[in-house]
Parts: structure tokens; C-alpha cells; sequence
């Protein structure tokens, strides 16, 4: 038995390796591993305090002192790409997973109860479709105050209903098929053949999704950042780099608002790069 | 009906009638549909494409709820409505079905043996090695290997496929197994394989079948009974051999025609198809 569950667990990575992709999509796929691990490490990897600003030596161009130069109030900015990537990517990997999470039980249970329950569930949907997910985090923070927490709750929200719709889809599609049939004729319970038999089917395409949806939750949170609305300093973060740096790129240079942004322009396209290639395979799959 | 009765009748279907209502117009898909089964029986559905056989199916295993009538199966009537898991356990256990396509009757994502494993695990063969036995035993009951319960189903062919599909149907072990249209999707000549087995399964273990189809060559080799269905209504039911000989209802006839062999003319049987048209399902029965 416990091989047989190794094998379920194995089988979603070994599908991966198999898929391999183009060299596109395996360039953006080392990316993401790239800034994964350098988030995970970042306390051993920044060579200084991102926090500590030296006065004296504001916007010093790149050299061996600061490979990325310094930004106005002297802060490294190297040090503060690498510490700043921990915020950066937790926000958004915190907005992904409770918005998947709440939309596949919201999709899942559209589907499977069908009827009233489904166009009732599709309208509440299709009201919270209406609202940007940046407006909404700029309401949430308006009511709730500034920082991380506020705006992560309300994308959350604002990103469920992607997820929702597409696994609602997903399983109406897989619910027609007769294997569902067969496992309720055979007395499974409708929880059971909806959760543990019908979701892992769908699961790859909508883990596709999801990490679409990575690289602009990414780009919304850094968007509110950006807008002294997010992280606040002197926590390093990428948006918040790009605020602080607003003067530098008035006095010409702009360095160190420019390396923060490539960093967020290269996540988000190479989550949505992996994402869509991903999802794109997995539609047409099985034979 | 005494008890000795009761229990060697298998399934009494009586007065059963569905009907779907899209907007004002009501079509009715199956009307007074009445047979009985005896264990060890084979009894054939048969009609053409939107006669009712496959609503009838559905019926039978509690995938849809009739509108009128009454499904006995061992003399116990089926409930309407199941809730709970003694109440799903038992229904199961009183009608499984062999769906018609064998590429999407299995889950994908499991192999065919632990596809059996968990319907006996369900059905509460708790020791592991007992199931492993018994997963190993329906197997070969198919003519299936270890090579073929370690695989996924898209790795077997559509014959080894549907034959995972009737071991796990008859896993639960029920009373009645319904085909539903179990062998139009296999070759020929895999057909005649799964067509002998079901014969065998039939034999050895007392099971009833009911075989839904519109191939009439497939139903005289597996059932002793046949009831044609046209338009939700029935036609005639009689024993098979006799339907086949010396078909009553023009429908069958028709039915019968409509087999391709050398001296077959589609055209006249178009032809005899329209003049037929829906005034023949008010004379039947």
C-alpha cells in the first residue's frame, strides 16, 4: 500500500520530467527554482544589512564594495534584491495557495451539487469578478491599515474566482465521464469520488493556473509597494525598493530602481511562461 | 409469489416510466417498462439510438430516478433516494453496470488493480491480503495478469480494458450486472472474447445480466431472453431465439433488416425506418 501512495506522489513530478518543454520553458522553470532557493537563503546569501544605510555613500554606482551600487539612503542594493525576494514571493505564494485552496472547494461544490446551488454560487462569483483585485486591496488596506496582511486577505478573494470558474469547468467536463459514474454506483460517497477522485484529475490543469496566477499576485503586491501602500520600510521589497528609488531615477540614477524591477518582470513571465506551457500540455492530455 | 419465488427471481421491474421535460415539451423516454429477471438469466434491451435502453440502464443502477414504477431487486424494492453509507453499500450491491466505453469508464490515474482493491476495501475486505487474493482471483476470473493489474488503463486495449470493467463491477459482487452497451466499442473479434467470459461469469456464478444493445447478432449470443424497445415502449419480449426466427413487431423486423450482410439494402430499410415513423410505438406492446 505505501508503495502504491509513493507512486501517486512520485507520478506528478516524473509527469514534469517527462513533459520537458522547450528551452524557453526550461530556462524560466531554473529561474524560478533560482530565486526560490536564493529567498529560502537569503539571510546567508546578502552579502550586507539591506537595512544599514550609510549616508555617505549614497548612489555609489556598482563596485566591488556594492556589485549593484547603493540606492539614496546608502542601503546595498544587491543585499536588498536577495532579503527583499523573501517578502516578495511569500506574498504572493500566500494570496496563491489560500485562493486555490478556497476555489476549488467553491468550484468543486458548484459542479458536483449542480442546479440552483451552481447559478447561485456563479453569480456570487461573477460580483466579485467585477472588482480588480488591486482595487480591492487598496480598499483593504484603506479600512484595515498598511502592510502585508490586509492586501494578502483581499487578493485572495479578488484571485478565488479564476480559480473557481476554471475548476468548476474542469469538473463539470470530468464529472460527464463514466469512471465518476461508476465509482458512486459502486457506493462511494459523493465526498469522496469529488475530493480524492475527481480533484487529482483535474489538479495539474489547475496548478497550471495557479501559478499564472503567482506572477500577477506578484505584480499587484508589488504594484501596492510601489504605492507606499504594501510592505513598509525598512522590510526590503522589491515594490518598495522601486518607491524609494523614485528620486534616484530623478537625480539619473536609476540603478537601483531598475534591478528590482527586472527581478518582478522576470518572475512574472517566467511563472506565466511555465504556467501556460504547463496548462497548455495538460489540455491536451490522455488518450 | 411464494418466498422460493422471491429469491430466484433476481429483478421485477414493473410499470417503470421516465419522462424529460425540456421547457413545455415532455419527452417521454421510458414508459411502462415492465420485466423480471430470474437468477442466472440474461435478459437483451434492445433498440436503436433514443428508444430508452440507456435511460433504462441508468435507471436500474440509481443514476436516475423514474418517474412511476417500481425496481425489486431480490424481492427488496430500491429506494428512491440513498443516504448513508449502508444504504449506498447495498445498492451497490444489488445492480453494478459495464459501462459502453472502456477509455473513460476507468479512472486514468490508478492502476486497474488498485481500481479493484478500493471496491473491495469499500465493500469491506479490510485485510489487505485478502484483497490482494481476491483483486488477484477477479482478475484472472477475467483473463487478466499481474502484467495488467499493475498497469494504468491506458496502457491496456480497449478489450483488457472492459474486462478491468467487469472486474471491477463484479468486485462488488452484485446481484444483477447490467452491460450497457458493453461490446460496441470492441473489434470483433475482441467482442466474441468478452461475449464468451460474460457467458462463463454468467454460469459460474448465478449472476443475472441485463443487455442493453442495438446489436441483435451480440443479444442472441449472450441472452435467452430479448426485449425490443422503440420510443420508450415495448415492442415485444419474447425468448431470443423465437424473436429472431420469426420477428412479430415490424420494428424488429426492421431491426433484423438493418444488419449489414450481402443482400442488406440501406435504402429500403431508410425507407421503411420513416414509414414506420412514430405511429408504431402506440400499437405495440
Amino acid at each position: 500500500m505505501s508503495a502504491q501512495m509513493a507512486g501517486v506522489t512520485r507520478k506528478p513530478i516524473a509527469k514534469l520530467r517527462s513533459m520537458g518543454g522547450g528551452w524557453l520553458e526550461k530556462v524560466c522553470l531554473g529561474l524560478l527554482v533560482l530565486f526560490v532557493l536564493v529567498a529560502l537563503f537569503a539571510p546567508w546569501l546578502s552579502p550586507q544589512d539591506p537595512t544599514y544605510g550609510e549616508l555617505g555613500t549614497g548612489l555609489v554606482g556598482p563596485g566591488a564594495d556594492h556589485w549593484l551600487g547603493t540606492d539614496q539612503g546608502g542601503h546595498d542594493t544587491f543585499s536588498a534584491l536577495i532579503e527583499g525576494s523573501r517578502t516578495s514571493l511569500a506574498g504572493p505564494l500566500l494570496v496563491v495557495l489560500v485562493s486555490t485552496v478556497a476555489g476549488i472547494a467553491i468550484g468543486l461544490f458548484a459542479a458536483w451539487r449542480g442546479g440552483w446551488v451552481d447559478t447561485v454560487l456563479g453569480r456570487l462569483l461573477d460580483v466579485v469578478f467585477a472588482f480588480p483585485a488591486l482595487l480591492v486591496a487598496i480598499l483593504a488596506v484603506a479600512v484595515f491599515g498598511k502592510g502585508m496582511t490586509a492586501p494578502v486577505i483581499a487578493m485572495s478573494v479578488a484571485y478565488m474566482p479564476y480559480t473557481a470558474r476554471l475548476v468548476r469547468g474542469l469538473a463539470m467536463q470530468e464529472q460527464a465521464r463514466p469512471y465518476i459514474a461508476a465509482y458512486r454506483v459502486q457506493g462511494h460517497s459523493a465526498l469522496y469520488v469529488a475530493v480524492r477522485r475527481l480533484l487529482p484529475n483535474i489538479g495539474p490543469t489547475v496548478l497550471a493556473q495557479s501559478s499564472v496566477n503567482f506572477g500577477y499576485a506578484l505584480l499587484d503586491l508589488a504594484a501596492l509597494s510601489f504605492l507606499g501602500l504594501g510592505v513598509q520600510a525598512p522590510t526590503p521589497d522589491w515594490g518598495a525598493m522601486i518607491n524609494q528609488s523614485q528620486a534616484a531615477v530623478l537625480r539619473g540614477q536609476p540603478l537601483s530602481a531598475v534591478v528590482p524591477a527586472v527581478a518582478v518582470v522576470v518572475v512574472v513571465v517566467a511563472f506565466n511562461i511555465v504556467g501556460e506551457n504547463v496548462g497548455d500540455r495538460l489540455a491536451g492530455r490522455k488518450t | 409469489m411464494t418466498v422460493d419465488d422471491h429469491a430466484r427471481t433476481l429483478l421485477q421491474v414493473c410499470g417503470l416510466r421516465k419522462a424529460y421535460r425540456t421547457g413545455k415539451t415532455e419527452v417521454v423516454a421510458v414508459d411502462d417498462l415492465s420485466f423480471s429477471l430470474r437468477a442466472g438469466g440474461a435478459l437483451g434491451i434492445v433498440g436503436e439510438s433514443g428508444s430508452g435502453k440507456t435511460t433504462t440502464a441508468r435507471m436500474l443502477i440509481g443514476l436516475e430516478r423514474p418517474d412511476a414504477g417500481q425496481i425489486l431487486v431480490q424481492g427488496e424494492p430500491l429506494a428512491p433516494t440513498v443516504r448513508g453509507r449502508a444504504a449506498r453499500l447495498a445498492r451497490a450491491k444489488a445492480v453494478q453496470i459495464v459501462f459502453q466505453d472502456p477509455y473513460l469508464s476507468l479512472d486514468g490515474r490508478i492502476t486497474v488493480g488498485a481500481t479493484i482493491d478500493g471496491a473491495l476495501r469499500l465493500h469491506g475486505l479490510a485485510d489487505p491480503a485478502a484483497r490482494t487474493a481476491r483483486t488477484r482471483e477477479l482478475l484472472a476470473q477475467v483473463g487478466l495478469g499481474e502484467r495488467e493489474a499493475a498497469a494504468l488503463p491506458r496502457k491496456l486495449s480497449g478489450g483488457q480494458r472492459q474486462r478491468a470493467a467487469i472486474a471491477r463491477a463484479l468486485a462488488v459482487e452484485p446481484a444483477v450486472l447490467v452491460l450497457d452497451e458493453a461490446v460496441s466499442a470492441l473489434d470483433v473479434s475482441v467482442q466474441a472474447q468478452v461475449l464468451n467470459l460474460l457467458s462463463d461469469i454468467r454460469r459460474d456464478t448465478g449472476i443475472g445480466l441485463v443487455f442493453v444493445s442495438h446489436d441483435l447478432a451480440v443479444v442472441r449470443y449472450v441472452c435467452d431472453e430479448a426485449l425490443v424497445l422503440y420510443r420508450g415502449r415495448t415492442m415485444e419480449h419474447r425468448p431470443v431465439a423465437e424473436l429472431l426466427s420469426d420477428p412479430g413487431h415490424p420494428y424488429t423486423q426492421l431491426l433484423l433488416a438493418s444488419v449489414p450482410r450481402p443482400d442488406w439494402d440501406p435504402d429500403s430499410i431508410s425507407r421503411r425506418r420513416r414509414e414506420l415513423g412514430p405511429a408504431a410505438a402506440g400499437g405495440g406492446a
